[in-house]
């Protein structure tokens, strides 16, 4: 099976501090108003989820969102080396975000 | 669109902002803040309430910047009608603990006016108190008032807070009285009468961070509010997102900018070991422990055995109430547990020595279920959740993937590598003597101050964590409405300033060089270079000669490697700046380092060629200043402030809050 393949960098690390879901998102842009840290760029296609070009200068405080309209439209993904863990105490079943 | 998908498909965007490299913007106003985080704001406000013309300039966006942006759970160490607790008795405290190397003249404005600033937020639309009852009844709750109270029940000195209104209510009244507010703005320098080292502040220079643009403030009088610096010992963009407390654009832009217009500084040669910021740290508070926001959290071990609580005397607590209370004779607690006389409660000292031992299983973990319903309540859902940086990354995700307090035991990783800060007293840092911090936790270096919160040039004011031996969302808070009051009054009775051409020239010529290169080193790999310089040479323990070989490689840095950045675009030439400016505050720091001549155990400072702790003749603020652009020290008293409320009330006869009503 051919398939067109492309050099392509590595990606930065980590790389998808946010998850946006297109479905839901309406391309308003306020998560990229409010990050103190500058990280989105408005998608070129208007109404279009913004791109987080540098997702490794998140710092995770979550403003994005906070200010987000819909709910839904945008999560915070933890990296994974930073996912805490639990135990259910009745049970001793290991969790994790 | 994914990286690959952009890559693949050949549609990198164009830079989605206007390039205007080299366009000029004046300004002409009457009080410039610069910075607007919690000191800035308020800052901003306190001024145009005098009905002058301000301009907050804010690298990032100030509905949410700052490191009080995202939220902030507790207000200390204000004086307020539920306490009998003095001003004076509370400062004495923060003295006691840092063994005198406090800036008593700060957090003096911030216990005296931090009340009368907390009832002005609430009226800006802040919440500061339990409004909606879901704690009716609780032992931190005081009836009357609504106010909830955290450390110590008795003497109600610390409030607990909603913070995550804070900024936002900030930021409308910003807007509604009238300040330029200038995002995305990162200041570049300071304007100086004539351009010279030294004279008074004329205004600033900034770069817009999206468009590239150069703007030029006039202004009569300025405040810095711009934190400190951060990313000096420890940088890796690959793992430190979320492990600081302080946004990692906290570097130190206020303090390479007042260096370089000549104003004075001290306590930089303080350092302290701290893993947050190295990478190898959860989030702070995003792991179960009994520290701060999370105090005071049952902790039990891996078979739910508990880990038994003592007071300053070593007695076992036998409730969690008892947690809340001074010691038998103790008249209060601070909100950091240092000392005997204001001591927290903790748990056991010897707790590391007694998990070797086999007393204790790892892991431990944080006993919520186990923990009465208020105070379970309150510390998750409440403290973490209004603290920064906890809303969303804990309390939402931790319960979107399942968490419930109520059932879970939230994971400790004490002793295994995750936690910034150590079981054996609270404040105790982990790490290698070379991961280190200057501005991440703590009291740190910052500018010199007198009774005005002005700077030694005349027109700068400064508020906040700039400030030297400052901390804490609530002092920076107070003391920024306290100077921007200050700046304002001062710029009523000043004429209006002058630009230098001159000055600014040679600053955009600074400001644009990395913009023609095409190659050269990437902000990061300058970042991480420079660090590696401050953990071989000023790392612990120290000596004069790794100093000054320290001082001559990151000279040499800066005429190597960081005049050939290079940046693509506006966001980038922002990141390679900040770096320049971490560079000077390490030089800065190196300079002070070198000029104490003596160890101390309060500022983490050791030199193997001057071993002695603390000797009397050095018990003093050292400070440090370019002067016609050699490194000029200087020295102040330890007590250089005087009596405290005396002065106080010399320099604020008109001041009326509810201490004085």
């Amino acid at each position: 099976m051919k398939k067109k393949t492309y050099a392509i960098p590595n990606v930065p690390t980590p790389n998808r501090p946010v998850l946006l879901n297109a479905n839901l998102c309406s391309g308003c842009n306020k998560c990229v108003q409010v990050c103190p840290m500058d990280v989105f760029i408005p998608n070129p296609k208007k109404g279009g989820p913004p791109f987080i070009l540098y997702p490794e200068e998140c710092w995770y405080d979550g403003a994005c969102v906070m200010h987000c309209p819909k709910k839904g439209a945008i999560q915070l993904n933890h990296p994974l080396m930073q996912r805490v863990r639990w135990k259910r105490k009745e049970t001793d079943e290991h969790l994790r975000v | 669109m994914s990286w690959e998908e952009m890559v693949e498909s050949g549609k990198v965007p164009a830079w989605p902002y206007p390039i205007r490299y080299g366009r000029e913007k004046k300004i002409s106003i009457d009080v410039l803040v610069l910075g607007g985080g919690i000191a800035g704001c308020w800052a901003a406000i306190a001024a145009a309430r005098k009905g002058l013309k301000v301009a907050l300039v804010e690298k990032g966006a100030t509905l949410r910047s700052g490191s009080g942006g995202a939220g902030c759970d507790h207000w200390i160490y204000t004086a307020n009608p539920c306490s009998t607790i003095t001003p004076e008795e509370m400062v004495d405290a923060e003295l006691a603990s840092t063994g005198g190397y406090s800036n008593a003249i700060s957090r003096y404005i911030a216990s005296k006016e931090g009340y009368d600033t907390l009832l002005e937020l609430e009226q800006m639309g802040g919440k500061i108190r339990d409004t909606e009852n879901e704690f009716k009844g609780a032992e931190f709750r005081d009836e009357k008032t609504k106010f909830c109270f955290a450390y110590d029940y008795q003497n109600k000195l610390h409030f607990r807070v909603w913070g995550t209104t804070f900024k936002p209510a900030l930021y409308k009244e910003c807007k509604r009285l009238g300040v330029a507010i200038y995002d995305r703005t990162m200041a570049t320098s300071l304007l100086t009468e004539g351009g010279e080292q030294g004279t008074p502040v004329a205004g600033a220079t900034a770069l817009n961070v999206r468009t590239g643009e150069f703007l030029l403030f006039k202004a009569k009088a300025a405040v810095m509010c711009l934190s400190r610096p951060q990313r000096v010992w420890q940088f890796s963009s690959e793992l430190n997102g979320f492990s600081t407390l302080r946004p990692q654009t906290n570097t130190g832009n206020g303090h390479a900018m007042a260096w370089r217009a000549g104003a004075s500084f001290t306590q930089m040669e303080k350092s302290v070991v701290s893993t947050m910021g190295s990478g190898y740290t959860f989030a702070p508070y995003s792991t179960g422990n009994p520290f701060n926001t999370w105090f005071a959290c049952t902790m039990i071990d891996a078979n739910g055995k508990e880990v038994p609580w003592v007071d300053r005397d070593g007695r076992i607590l036998k409730s969690v109430s008892e947690r809340y209370r001074p010691a038998p004779g103790q008249k209060f607690m601070g909100e950091r547990g240092a000392t005997y006389q204001y001591g927290r409660p903790q748990l056991i000292p010897d707790l590391v020595e007694r998990i070797k031992k086999g007393e204790f299983t790892l892991p431990l973990y944080a006993d919520l279920p186990g923990m009465p319903e208020m105070e379970r309540r309150v510390i998750f859902g409440m403290m973490v959740a209004e603290e920064g940086k906890t809303k969303i990354p804990i309390v939402e995700a931790y319960t979107q993937a399942g968490f419930d307090p109520r059932i879970d035991l939230l994971q400790s990783y004490i002793m295994l590598g995750g936690e910034m800060i150590g079981p054996k007293a609270e404040m105790v840092r982990t790490g290698l003597p070379q991961q280190r911090t200057f501005g991440e936790v703590g009291d740190a270096g910052g500018l010199v101050i007198d009774w005005d919160l002005k700077t030694t040039l005349d027109g700068l004011y400064a508020a906040g964590d700039q400030l030297f031996a400052g901390n804490y969302h609530h002092h920076a808070a107070a003391t920024g409405r306290y100077a921007g009051r200050k700046a304002a009054e001062y710029a009523m009775k000043t004429a209006e300033t002058v630009i230098n051409r001159k000055q600014v020239e040679v600053e955009k010529a600074r400001v644009y060089a990395p913009v023609d290169r095409k190659e050269g080193i990437d902000w990061k790999e300058l970042n991480a270079g420079t660090c590696r310089v401050m953990q071989n040479y000023c790392g612990d323990p120290k000596n004069g000669e790794l100093l000054k070989i320290g001082l001559l490689w990151l000279n040499d840095i800066e005429h190597n490697e960081a005049s050939k950045g290079y940046a693509t675009n506006p966001h980038k030439l922002m990141r390679l700046l900040e770096v320049k400016d971490i560079l000077t505050c390490s030089r800065m720091i190196i300079n002070a380092c070198l000029a104490r001549k003596a160890s101390s155990s309060f500022l983490d400072f050791h030199r193997l060629d001057y071993p002695e702790l603390d000797p009397p003749e050095w018990n003093k603020w050292v400070t440090v200043k370019l002067e016609n652009r050699e490194v000029k020290i200087g020295q102040l008293a330890l007590d250089y402030w005087g009596p405290l409320k005396k002065n106080y009330e010399a320099h604020n006869k008109n001041y009326v809050g509810f201490m004085n009503r």
